[in-house]
């Protein structure tokens, strides 16, 4: 399950910031997300959260949504795979 | 925008609406050059408040966007209506398609919660649920668009309504990402060859 949470993520950032087959592949738990990704600005934030939600079923709160969710793939990934564990 | 040549086929596109139009915008003019090439004359109004439209934004409403769209399709004597996105929230009474239909709480949704974000950024605490009760009193600013209480409150419920003359076509059917998800706007021509070909194909059938 948890391998299919990381795909399902990458093809969710891939989707989102249009990256070319296979590049989100190289993406590690320290690569940074929102403040190193100039396209990641608040309303694709917004649209990135909500395709999270669909994809995996999950429900993101307000008061989830904080730097520290989406500084870097590894600590977004952790919090998706807490939300379905 | 529009390619006209007196053709008996004739179709209005409603374009997508708010953050998605950008998006949208260069994949739907992509699309209706396409089909000019095959044959069909295009329109793509923009709605009003929205796009070159100079009337104010904040005295709008899905309804009046739906009038807006079927006095655009008279004037055009536009014979089927392409929707894209949440425009088929707003379409005319037509045949036709909606690609990818959105619900008016799910762009909705997302506006509120693209507001949150960019609070929090300037350190301040909004809630989607609080600011979609401000709007539904006294309107409220969202994606940069002044939208009115009676805006809010007639968008919140908009579904696409079912009908036998509009047909839905799923992104599944035209593969690949939906460039709607796009953080920037973004094109992807086989896309528009897919989505040009179902609606070209439909017209000649």
């Amino acid at each position: 399950m948890s391998d299919t949470i990381d795909q399902t993520l990458r093809a969710i950032l891939s989707d989102v910031l249009g990256l070319k087959p296979g590049q989100a592949a190289g993406f590690t738990a320290d690569t940074g997300l929102f403040g190193h990704l100039p396209e990641l600005d608040s309303m694709a934030v917004a649209g990135l959260l909500t395709e999270i939600e669909d994809r995996l079923g999950i429900v993101i709160e307000d008061d989830e949504v904080d730097g520290e969710l989406l500084e870097t793939y590894g600590g977004l990934l952790s919090f998706c795979q807490k939300k379905l564990g | 925008m529009c390619a006209d040549q007196g053709r008996t086929r004739r179709l209005l596109l409603v374009p997508a609406l708010f953050d998605e139009a950008n998006r949208m915008r260069r994949f739907t003019v992509e699309v209706m050059r396409r089909l000019d090439v095959a044959g069909i004359d295009c329109f793509l109004p923009d709605l009003p408040g929205c796009g070159e439209s100079v009337a104010p934004i904040e005295a709008q409403t899905p309804a009046g966007w739906r009038m807006a769209m079927t006095a655009a399709a008279r004037h055009f004597a536009a014979s089927h209506v392409l929707a894209i996105r949440g425009g088929a929230l707003v379409m005319p009474e037509l045949p036709g398609w909606a690609y990818a239909p959105a619900k008016g709480a799910g762009l909705l949704r997302q506006m509120l919660r693209g507001r949150v974000v960019a609070a929090k950024e300037a350190g301040r605490e909004e809630s989607t649920e609080g600011l979609l009760q401000l709007g539904l009193t006294g309107g409220i600013e969202l994606a940069g668009y002044r939208l009115s209480s009676d805006f809010i409150a007639q968008f919140h419920n908009l579904e696409l309504h079912s009908s036998e003359m509009i047909s839905t076509i799923d992104q599944a059917m035209i593969g690949g990402p939906g460039l709607w998800l796009r953080a920037e706007p973004g094109e992807d021509a086989a896309q528009a060859d897919a989505l040009a070909a179902a609606v070209a194909v439909g017209l000649a059938a």
